[in-house]
């Protein structure tokens, strides 16, 4: 393996590597790991920094392992502009959320398991990005759920965590199902597992009569993962979360990775009227319901959550426009969204942290106490209002000259993207402007200015989006062009910068400005409006998905009722009733039955004899006063048929049938006294009668089965076989112990896994407690009051 | 059960049925045998231990938890198995080596190895079920 490569999967692995260190380094340095941590991320991006020349050239980053090949799975990574746009924003604003992290949690007990959680979030989301193979996507596409529902329950001692954490697992979990449902389907058409071929299949893929089908599986998967309408409700209650994870999950990274997906497709899915209706259409409703609920809020947290539901709608829209220019303003709003996003929650924690509280009503004159963060959170408002000089005003000219068009569709669309603006240029600037201006409001604690640790990202990232914007032409030939080539399919060049043209786009710019400025000075009567009309309306998806989470419930203990009523009686009637269907349909249904061979001429005495026997303890065990004998009589029985097997010349067999005759019937006698059941049976005889028939009828389906089979010409291709090859190939002259052991050996290993597994789950039904019921909590349910189910 | 002869009479009994299984399970290879059959005369052998003498004597001379030497058998059949690959042949492979040993010729092979890891696995799992209704039985 060349070492290029080497170097790549080291920085793929290496988050997981430093979440394996992080306890230890934490118990030994304190907060001030976060230092340390944070070098392997930013190793990580300097790593993937290196690849921007080659891929600003045009070209792609590809590599890695073959696993399966018939399947044509593969570990392997594939680096355009897209993934490295991404790896590079995963890797450095999870450079700075280490840090902020070490800062914004010290002293805090689990500060470790935190960055264990963080570290390994980050991998997972590194890995979705640089996946080529449909498989490693969808797997670390799955790891970015199960990180995310621990950093949510992270304070898992609060029943609404706990609450938040399940639900994103829920919905995200049942968009993973349906993306692989989608990626196996894609696979069917196409016979491609691997996104480097499938971007350049074009759109051949649209033709098929399973496209439709394919696109809304996946579209499942990147809706409920980027928060779309209807599916938007998981994000906000994900603010549970600790603000470093609000700020790196929610906002910059994960929730993203559905737009991600929805860009990796354009070039191949896109372009079709379902795409370019589909899409629109969610974003759009996304945006403007994501916009006017973040205006309802109070919360900083919770009013920057809105916004960044109404800004993925924005990307999702924008993606499914379907023109060149509309690709590049997605892009570039993607970026800027990361940035400002990052910043503006970064700093509505360190508020919280400082001050004690994050109501918006309970906050000002911040700025003195605060000067850095004030800065900061400024300039990332800016960018969010798309105010020049900052990226975001890049990105907003780009939407409006996108968007633009004279026809009704596209008019709509200009309407949407300028109110969702407007709302969001007005929570940037609530965010930056309440808090820090004004009289000085008493707070729960006195605010000063943070440690570097807790400033220091926040003012990169704001910084970040200032020079982004400033050195535009660079920004655009190392990032914004290769990233919308990638998303567009082919070549495309952007080009615009912070040299205001006069035009349509600067109209609807000011026009979005007035419309904000207007809706800050009414916010809070426009707060009392939307929170009248909600309550009006009563019900929303959050509620929904308690209702359906409420409403499984009761269709699983209904379906377990009838399933399982916890008779073993009606257990083994059913059992049985089945066993002797499967036997005796099939020959019913078709007619073969088998002809009953004749009485043999030269049956040997004591083969008669033992015959005798297994009739004897037959009869003894039906005749039985109490359960004990009829057990042992049982035992009688199987002895004669271990003695046929061993007259007919099947020594092993035989043998085995001795030891499992025996122990079962110690294992039986010694499950009956502990029953402590009554001694004798004390069925109805209308019930032993239908007791008796079920027995009979499996009894005969066997006989006639085995007969059925017995009269089928014996082929001995197995037999010679393992008669030539025992000996010689596996030094055995016992070819029965030589199939177990050697020829099929994994089989036996897979069946001694089950008597394993099989003994544990009998032990462990053995010790289950005496005064347990159905429906009771477990011991370490916090929820549970001690020693008392429900 | 307890009655005294057969109380005296059970660890010479335990003994030689461990003794036998061992002789059952390796000479599995050639004539009638093998772990699994092995494994149940053993479980057997500690099942009748216990009957006459009750559960607390076996685990004293068990040693180890039945379930532990079950999921010890487990893994050594595993192990068994992986022999092969860093011989670069397919996993399960049987793979032999002959020892010369006071002048005999012993087979040895991982395929022993993987019986062996079967006698366990059975013996572990049936004695900790035998045990764990004996013992619930007289409290």
């Amino acid at each position: 393996m060349p070492a290029e490569q080497v170097m790549t999967l080291a920085a793929i692995v290496l988050p997981f590597l430093a979440a394996l260190i992080a306890p230890w380094l934490t118990r030994r340095l304190g907060h001030h790991a976060a230092w340390v941590l944070a070098l392997l991320p930013l190793l990580v991006f300097i790593r993937f920094a290196s690849y921007v020349p080659k891929v600003a050239a045009g070209g792609v980053v590809t590599g890695g392992f073959i696993w399966v090949p018939s399947f044509n799975l593969s570990f392997s990574w594939f680096l355009d502009g897209l993934s490295l746009t991404f790896a590079l924003l995963i890797s450095g604003i999870g450079t700075l959320i280490v840090l902020y992290s070490g800062g914004y949690l010290k002293g805090h007990p689990q500060l470790g398991r935190f960055f264990v959680f963080i570290l390994l979030f980050m991998g997972a989301m590194l890995g979705l990005v640089i996946s080529d193979s449909f498989l490693m996507l969808f797997v670390y596409w799955e790891l970015t759920s199960l990180t995310s529902f621990l950093l949510i329950g992270f304070d898992h001692t609060r029943a609404a965590s706990r609450r938040a954490a399940l639900q994103a697992l829920v919905v995200t979990g049942l968009g993973g199902l349906s993306l692989l449902a989608g990626l196996l389907v894609t696979w069917n058409i196409t016979g491609i597992t691997q996104f480097s071929l499938l971007v350049r299949l074009g759109g051949d893929i649209t033709a098929s009569p399973f496209y439709l089908l394919a696109l809304v599986l996946l579209l499942g998967g990147a809706f409920t993962k980027s928060a779309q309408f209807p599916f938007y409700f998981w994000l906000p209650n994900a603010m549970e979360a600790p603000t470093p994870v609000s700020a790196y999950l929610h906002s910059a990274t994960m929730v993203k990775a559905g737009v991600y997906l929805v860009m990796r497709l354009n070039p191949t899915f896109g372009g079709t009227p379902a795409w370019e209706t589909i899409l629109p259409l969610f974003g759009g409703t996304t945006l403007l319901v994501g916009a006017l609920l973040a205006i309802r809020q109070t919360d900083l947290k919770l009013m920057l959550a809105y916004t960044t539901v109404a800004s993925l709608g924005l990307m999702v829209m924008l993606t499914g426009f379907g023109s060149d220019y509309a690709v590049a303003a997605a892009v570039l709003y993607l970026v800027a969204h990361s940035l400002f996003k990052g910043a503006l929650f970064m700093v509505a924690g360190l508020i919280d942290h400082e001050s004690g509280t994050r109501d918006v009503r309970q906050l000002g004159g911040l700025r003195k106490a605060m000067p850095i963060t004030f800065v900061a959170a400024l300039a990332a408002a800016f960018s969010m209002g798309g105010l020049p000089p900052f990226f975001g005003f890049l990105a907003k000219e780009e939407i409006y000259a996108a968007l633009y068009a004279a026809d009704y569709w596209s008019l709509a669309f200009v309407a949407v993207a300028v109110i969702g603006n407007a709302l969001m240029f007005v929570i940037g600037f609530v965010v930056a402007f309440k808090p820090f201006l004004g009289e000085k409001v008493k707070t729960p604690k006195d605010a000063h200015e943070g440690p570097a640790l807790l400033w220091l990202g926040p003012f990169l990232l704001a910084l970040a989006g200032l020079l982004a914007a400033v050195f535009s032409p660079l920004f655009h030939a190392i990032i914004s062009s290769p990233m919308a080539s990638a998303v567009a399919g082919h070549s495309e060049e952007i080009t615009i910068s912070l040299l205001p043209h006069l035009g349509m786009p600067l109209y609807l710019s000011l026009a979005t400005v007035v419309l904000a400025t207007a809706i800050y000075l009414a916010l809070t009567p426009a707060r009392n409006a939307i929170a009248a009309t909600l309550t009006a309306l009563g019900w929303g998806p959050d509620r929904g998905f308690d209702q359906f989470i409420a409403a499984s419930v009761r269709a699983s203990r209904m379906l377990t009722a009838i399933l399982q009523p916890g008779r073993l009686d009606i257990y083994m009637t059913v059992t049985f009733l089945a066993v002797a269907a499967a036997l005796l349909a099939p020959m019913a249904i078709y007619g073969e039955w088998p002809s009953l061979p004749a009485w043999p001429e030269d049956a040997e005495i004591h083969e008669l004899a033992i015959i005798l026997i297994a009739f004897i303890g037959l009869a003894a065990v039906i005749w039985a006063r109490d359960r004990l004998t009829a057990i042992v009589t049982l035992g009688v029985q199987g002895f004669a048929v271990a003695l046929i097997f061993m007259l007919f010349g099947a020594p092993d067999l035989s043998f085995t049938q001795f030891m499992v005759e025996t122990l079962s019937v110690v294992i039986l006698a010694l499950v009956m006294t502990r029953l402590r059941l009554s001694p004798a049976d004390h069925r109805p005889t209308k019930q032993k009668i239908f007791d008796a028939s079920v027995a009979s009828l499996c009894g005969v389906g066997f006989m006639l089965y085995l007969l059925a089979v017995t009269e089928q010409p014996f082929n001995s291709y197995l037999t010679d076989f393992f008669v030539a090859y025992s000996k010689v190939v596996a030094h055995g002259a016992n070819i029965v112990n030589v199939v177990i052991v050697d020829f099929r050996g994994t089989d036996t290993l897979g069946e001694i896994a089950v008597v394993m597994v099989a003994g544990l789950a009998i032990l462990s039904l053995i010790r289950v407690r005496a005064g347990w019921r159905p429906g009771m909590l477990a011991e370490n349910d916090p929820d549970a009051p001690r020693g008392e189910g429900t | 059960m307890r009655t005294v002869i057969f109380r005296t009479v059970a660890p010479y009994l335990t003994s030689l049925m461990v003794l036998f299984s061992i002789f059952v399970l390796l000479r599995g290879h050639n004539e009638p045998g093998g772990g699994f059959i092995g494994g149940l005369i053993a479980a057997s052998a500690f099942a009748i231990y216990g009957i006459a003498c009750g559960v607390a004597p076996v685990r004293r001379a068990l040693y180890f938890h039945p379930m532990a030497l079950s999921a010890f058998g487990l893994l050594m059949s595993t192990l068994a198995g992986m022999i092969s690959l860093p011989l670069s042949v397919p996993f399960m492979t049987g793979n032999w080596m002959k020892l010369h040993l006071f002048g005999n010729e012993i087979d040895l092979s991982s395929v022993l190895l993987f019986d062996i890891g079967v006698y366990f696995v059975v013996l572990g799992a049936i004695t900790s079920i035998a045990l764990a209704l004996e013992e619930r039985d007289r409290g």
